[in-house]
């Protein structure tokens, strides 16, 4: 069984940020690098499917820069048998739709019995990504899952789609497919020391857009948006700040708590 | 391309509250947009909805039956692909919802739309422009769609005033040819499992900030003891520490106490989207840039045991 997870490094903002001046975005420095909290969840699943089925590959694909590296590193870790990583300048601030139209690329020349996405990003929320690359491959998908049982034998999995407010659909879609994964539908695993150290043994290979038969032409053709300018956001009222020490602070909240609960 | 599309939701044969939200939303970009606004209602049982989203402003509601009893989203793509078709919109307006994302950012790839989903608030200026958040919420992204003559926006349920009053718009039934590729099997309602938070006056809510499973006893004792009933933001359940009766957000409950006091939530959309309407909100979080202030009625910024411990002897006897 073969299965892509699509994963990404996520930009984490300082508590002190700057704007930039010249163009709409934020202050390199105040970012930081992590893998999507999402995609923990869809690559455990990805080898949970490939412990089950008794073989088969699990291939992690990421665009981004230097930095997606320790995350694809971390995949490998776990378990992931192969990674690639996208990049070129022109991907810099690509939309959701320009990176499903990257991935889609990539994706496609693996073959997969099974893609798996994050539902979402937790810095882009865009919940796009995973559906839009299913459009460009031309496969079924199902958005939002929270558990998934494979059955070999039909070629299809049973699914539990998680709606709102607590509702559950319960749905089968036949393989191949796209799913994208929710948190909590498993519980990721941690990687071992020595599994770390093998991890940098394994295949990681760095791909540009001519690689894959795009190029700056058609990542802009395939964006959805345009960034027109970044602020921070409007406070509102804004909460009121209780300052001091902790038994000062504690004292207003239970002041406030006992005169909104008499009121 | 003129014109603004709406696609209206249902589920279980109900009308979703986001459909008003988002015929309230269009009806601001109506006469910019080229003057007509069409809603649209896709699935067994459409044009049963005809009437009730016939709202004043709208000029003609669109009927597109379903091979499907139930949502379908590869059925939602083809209906959707049908209507972009017969109307040529300048506007597509979605829910930022979970059926809509099924199909929603399939459409646009497909037909190279403009996109955004999550969007907060919508202006035009020469054509539409979304304001959504950037880094979880930590900025204000502005967005414009350059080049799109149709742009397919989803919108986040609740941030849109809905449409009020009955209008009579005249009903039309639009021909989809659609396949399924999902096969629908049931549907589990949430668990109510000991406790209904939504029925709480007061909710102490918990979230990953208290780190460590262990320090729960602590929190259900702390609760006890200020007479709140303990509630949980995601992540705890997700961890299995806490069943799913106790989660507010998108996926949860919807709560709305007289006070919500929040211990260490940074208060991710989804679960801001499940209290943001408290009477009171208080927040504790180390982090003073989480969104959760953004909400809050009164925030603190320390550590949440700190103030967690003071709490206690508050409480006392």
């Amino acid at each position: 069984m073969k299965i892509v997870v699509t994963v990404k490094e996520v930009a984490v903002l300082d508590e002190e940020f700057e704007l930039l001046e010249d163009r709409p975005g934020v202050e390199a420095d105040a970012i930081e690098w992590d893998l999507n909290e999402w995609d923990n969840f869809s690559v455990e699943e990805a080898l949970q499917l490939r412990e089950a089925a008794g073989d088969g590959e699990v291939v992690v694909v990421s665009v981004g820069g230097e930095e997606a590296e320790e995350g694809l590193r971390a995949c490998l870790a776990k378990g992931a048998d192969r990674a690639v990583r996208i990049w070129e300048d022109a991907l810099e601030g690509a939309d959701p739709l320009a990176v499903a139209r990257v991935l889609a690329a990539a994706v496609e020349r693996e073959s997969a019995d099974l893609v798996l996405c994050g539902v979402q990003s937790s810095d882009g929320v865009h919940s796009a990504t995973g559906i839009a690359l299913a459009a460009h491959l031309g496969l079924p998908r199902v958005a939002v899952i929270k558990a998934l049982d494979y059955d070999a034998g039909a070629g299809a999995a049973t699914v539990e789609r998680e709606l709102e407010g607590g509702l559950v659909e319960l749905l089968r879609v036949r393989l191949p497919a796209l799913l994208t994964i929710q948190t909590g539908i498993n519980e990721p695993r941690y990687a071992t020391l020595r599994a770390i150290k093998q991890a940098k043994e394994k295949p990681l290979d760095v791909v540009g857009l001519g690689d894959l038969g795009l190029d700056a032409g058609a990542v802009e053709a395939a964006a959805g948006s345009r960034v027109r300018s970044v602020s921070h956001p409007d406070a509102g009222e804004g909460a009121e700040m209780l300052d001091g020490p902790p038994e000062d602070v504690a004292a207003r909240i239970a002041e406030i708590v006992k005169d909104r609960m008499s009121g | 391309m003129s014109g603004v599309l709406v696609i209206a939701e249902s589920r279980r044969g109900e009308l979703r509250d986001v459909s008003l939200e988002l015929i309230g939303a269009a009806l601001a970009l109506k006469e910019p947009a080229g003057g007509r606004l069409a809603v649209a209602a896709i699935g067994a049982g459409a044009s049963g909805h005809a009437e009730a989203l016939g709202v004043q402003g709208v000029d003609e509601v669109l009927t597109v039956d379903a091979p499907t009893e139930h949502f379908e989203a590869h059925v939602h793509s083809a209906a959707l692909e049908a209507l972009i078709e017969e109307e040529r919109p300048a506007l597509v307006l979605l829910g930022h919802t979970i059926d809509s994302l099924g199909f929603g950012p399939a459409v646009a790839a497909r037909r190279g739309l403009g996109f955004a989903s999550d969007v907060t608030r919508l202006a035009w200026d020469g054509g539409p422009v979304a304001t959504r958040g950037g880094y979880g919420g930590k900025v204000e992204v502005e967005l414009d769609f350059p080049g799109s003559d149709c742009v397919l926006l989803m919108l986040r349920a609740g941030a849109f005033a809905p449409a009020e009053g009955s209008g009579g718009a005249p009903a039309r039934a639009v021909e989809a040819q659609s396949e399924p590729q999902t096969e629908h099997l049931g549907f589990r309602d949430v668990e109510t499992g000991d406790v209904d938070i939504t029925k709480a006056e007061f909710l102490l809510s918990i979230g990953r900030g208290i780190e460590d499973k262990d320090a729960l006893p602590q929190f259900e004792q702390l609760a006890d003891r200020m007479g709140a009933t303990l509630s949980v933001s995601r992540p705890l359940v997700d961890a299995g520490w806490v069943p799913n009766a106790r989660q507010v957000g998108q996926s949860g409950k919807t709560v709305k106490p007289k006070v919500y006091l929040a211990l260490g939530i940074s208060g991710a959309v989804q679960h801001l989207a499940g209290m943001q309407t408290a009477e009171t909100i208080i927040a504790v979080n180390t982090d003073p840039e989480a969104p959760i202030f953004s909400v809050a009625h009164y925030g603190v910024v320390a550590d949440l045991f700190d103030v967690a411990d003071e709490l206690a002897e508050q409480f006392e006897g």
